[in-house]
């Protein structure tokens, strides 16, 4: 489903500030694939999922998604297949616009000049039910006025309206309380699973690093470290875990956001 | 003052306002909407109250109006291609694109700086022909610039609520999700940016037809006279769905007229216009910061008296 072959990335080349974030990173990923990636602070993991969306063009290599080559795609092109969500509920839905009106450019369908239409109205309406958020009686409020997890949750429902090819979450739950971000990820266990969308997320909880999915990443320093799955990531624990990256970085993993259990 | 001047005073803020309630609206969809302040709206105005006055010299009233709203679209254009293609700040772009239309407004108007419409035939004398012999024919000017303008919020609000309106609010709300999802930024700020300054090309057109001259001043200061009043339209009508907020910029465009008709009246000297109208608008910018600030100041002011109770 997603093919990335030799992608580099570095920031301010030639500068005192110059940065590699990605350096020669191959990946590939069967259709369905539920992957988890962990690492510390500053190993890439955004800049990777940027690089996927082509928020920048990467110095060198390809990425073909779905059997396309989407190397030179600018990044609204590459969207229409690539759900995404980030750390911040913030970024990912506008906050002056009503449910509804945020549901319709998800929904994207019909021309440029096409409204609404009641039949659309009562798919959003089902949809929403589904979050179990009550939001389906808030459709025609501004979205700023939800909380986090509503947003974050609607965000979700927003990125896989029309399942994309790719679903890219970044911390997804990170900025949420506890229990909203169990919900939050059990919705997202249910979309994914549902219409069997390839995912990446990363993650900063161990635990669900290894619980969820069917492979897990272990990225440092712009680069892919283990790569887990099968038998081996079955039988593997957390101390496993953070043994294994001990040895193949040669240093702790250090993330500020790190969760253990 | 009898109640015959103070109706005639009403008459000439409602027309006055109506007529520049078409460049507040475009102010709606480019600022409010779009989140780009075009400081291009001065000469935009002027560009289209030129070619308005040029084609209805040559006696066809109603392609001045078409050819005004198409002047309009290329200069908005010409503005959003600036910033989004060309890297050029948005509001720099404007400032740019305002002071050559000076030249090409010129050009247009074949050097002169005036132009006579008194014979011409324009959309108003039109639309009195159309109304001759009925009882409303002494109200021709008014009822032309609110059909205008009844025509304009129509549009505006239903384009508004197409997917590519959606599109081009979801721009202006938070560029971030825009930037990540599938629509392109760039593509929406210039459709937003053609069709807004096609309304502020109509509105000029619609002013140098109704005054029966135009001369290359018209549009100075447009800018801030439209935004004062979208402040004001905001601040009357400004909750509510898209319909009520465009509303409430032709009411905001009224009011302002209004306000300003009656200073004229306390014997106000015409020029102060463009004061009032900056004043307008820093007050109803800064407002709500100064409001944010005052418990700081209070506390100051609070802290101050104490200090000199204790000593
Ligand atoms: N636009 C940019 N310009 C310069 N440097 C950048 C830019 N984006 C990322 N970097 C650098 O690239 C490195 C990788 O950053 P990235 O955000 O991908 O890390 P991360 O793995 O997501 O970390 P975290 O766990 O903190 O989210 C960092 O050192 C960062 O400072
Ligand atoms: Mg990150």
């Amino acid at each position: 489903m997603l093919t990335l072959s030799h992608i580099s990335k570095t920031f301010n080349p030639g500068t005192v500030n110059e940065k590699k974030a990605i350096t020669d990173l191959s990946l590939h990923l069967d259709k369905g694939d539920f992957v988890t990636i962990i690492g510390s602070n500053g190993a890439g993991k955004s800049t990777l999922f940027n690089a996927i969306c082509g928020d920048f063009m990467t110095d060198s290599g390809s990425i073909v998604l779905d059997g396309k080559d989407v190397t030179f795609q600018p990044s609204y092109v590459r969207s229409k297949q690539i759900g995404r969500l980030f750390q911040d509920p913030m970024r990912g839905s506008a906050p002056h616009m009503t449910i509804e009106e945020n549901l319709a450019l998800a929904a994207g369908s019909g021309g440029w000049l096409s409204h609404v239409t009641k039949a659309d109205k009562e798919n959003f309406r089902d949809r929403l039910k589904l979050l179990g958020m009550g939001l389906e009686d808030r459709m025609k409020q501004p979205v700023g006025l939800l909380s986090g997890g509503q947003r974050q949750a609607l965000t979700l429902m927003m990125a896989t309206f029309h399942p994309p090819k790719l679903l890219l979450l970044d911390e997804h739950t990170a900025a949420l309380d506890p229990a909203t971000a169990e919900k939050v990820l059990e919705i997202t266990k249910s979309v994914v699973e549902e219409d069997r969308i390839t995912t990446l997320m990363v993650t900063h909880n161990m635990r669900q690093a290894l619980d969820l999915g069917n492979r897990t990443l272990m990225m440092d320093s712009g680069g892919i470290v283990l790569d887990l799955k099968g038998e081996e990531r079955k039988k593997m624990t957390v101390e496993d875990l953070l043994a294994q990256f001990k040895l193949q970085a040669g240093k702790n993993l250090d993330n500020d956001r790190i969760l253990l259990s | 003052m009898d109640l015959a001047s103070v109706l005639g005073l009403g008459q000439t803020a409602l027309e006055l306002g109506l007529t520049c309630s078409l460049t507040v609206l475009a102010l709606f969809l480019s600022y409010s909407m779009l989140n780009v302040c075009d400081l291009s709206t001065d000469g935009c105005f002027t560009l289209g109250a030129a070619v308005g006055a040029v084609v209805a010299l040559t006696g066809h009233p109603l392609l001045s109006l078409v050819a005004a709203m198409g002047a309009g679209v290329c200069s908005g254009f010409v503005t959003a291609l600036l910033q989004t293609k060309m890297g050029v700040n948005s509001l720099l772009a404007g400032i740019i694109v305002n002071t050559g239309l000076y030249s090409i407004n010129m050009m247009v108007m074949g050097g002169a700086a005036l132009l006579n419409l008194k014979k011409a035939p324009t959309i108003f004398t039109l639309v009195k022909g159309l109304l001759a012999d009925t009882p409303l024919a002494g109200q021709y000017e008014l009822l032309t610039v609110a059909a205008a303008a009844a025509l304009v919020v129509a549009v505006l609000t239903a384009f508004l609520n197409t997917r590519l309106g959606l599109a081009i609010r979801a721009t202006g709300d938070n560029p971030d999700m825009v930037r990540s999802s599938s629509i392109n930024p760039a593509f929406t700020t210039i459709v937003g940016l053609c069709i807004s300054n096609a309304f502020t090309g109509l509105s000029g057109c619609l002013l140098g037809q109704m005054q029966k001259s135009m001369d290359i001043n018209i549009g100075q200061g447009m800018v801030t006279i439209a935004l004062a009043s979208l402040l004001i339209g905001n601040t009357i009508m400004g909750r509510g769905g898209i319909f009520t907020r465009a509303l409430g910029m032709v009411v905001g465009s009224f009011v302002f007229r209004l306000v300003y008709t009656i200073a004229l009246r306390l014997d106000m000297p015409g020029f102060m216009l463009k004061l009032v109208s900056s004043v307008i608008v820093v007050l109803a910018i800064s407002a709500p910061y100064l409001k944010s600030r005052w418990p700081e100041v209070q506390r100051r002011l609070d802290h101050g008296k104490e200090g000199k109770t204790v000593c």
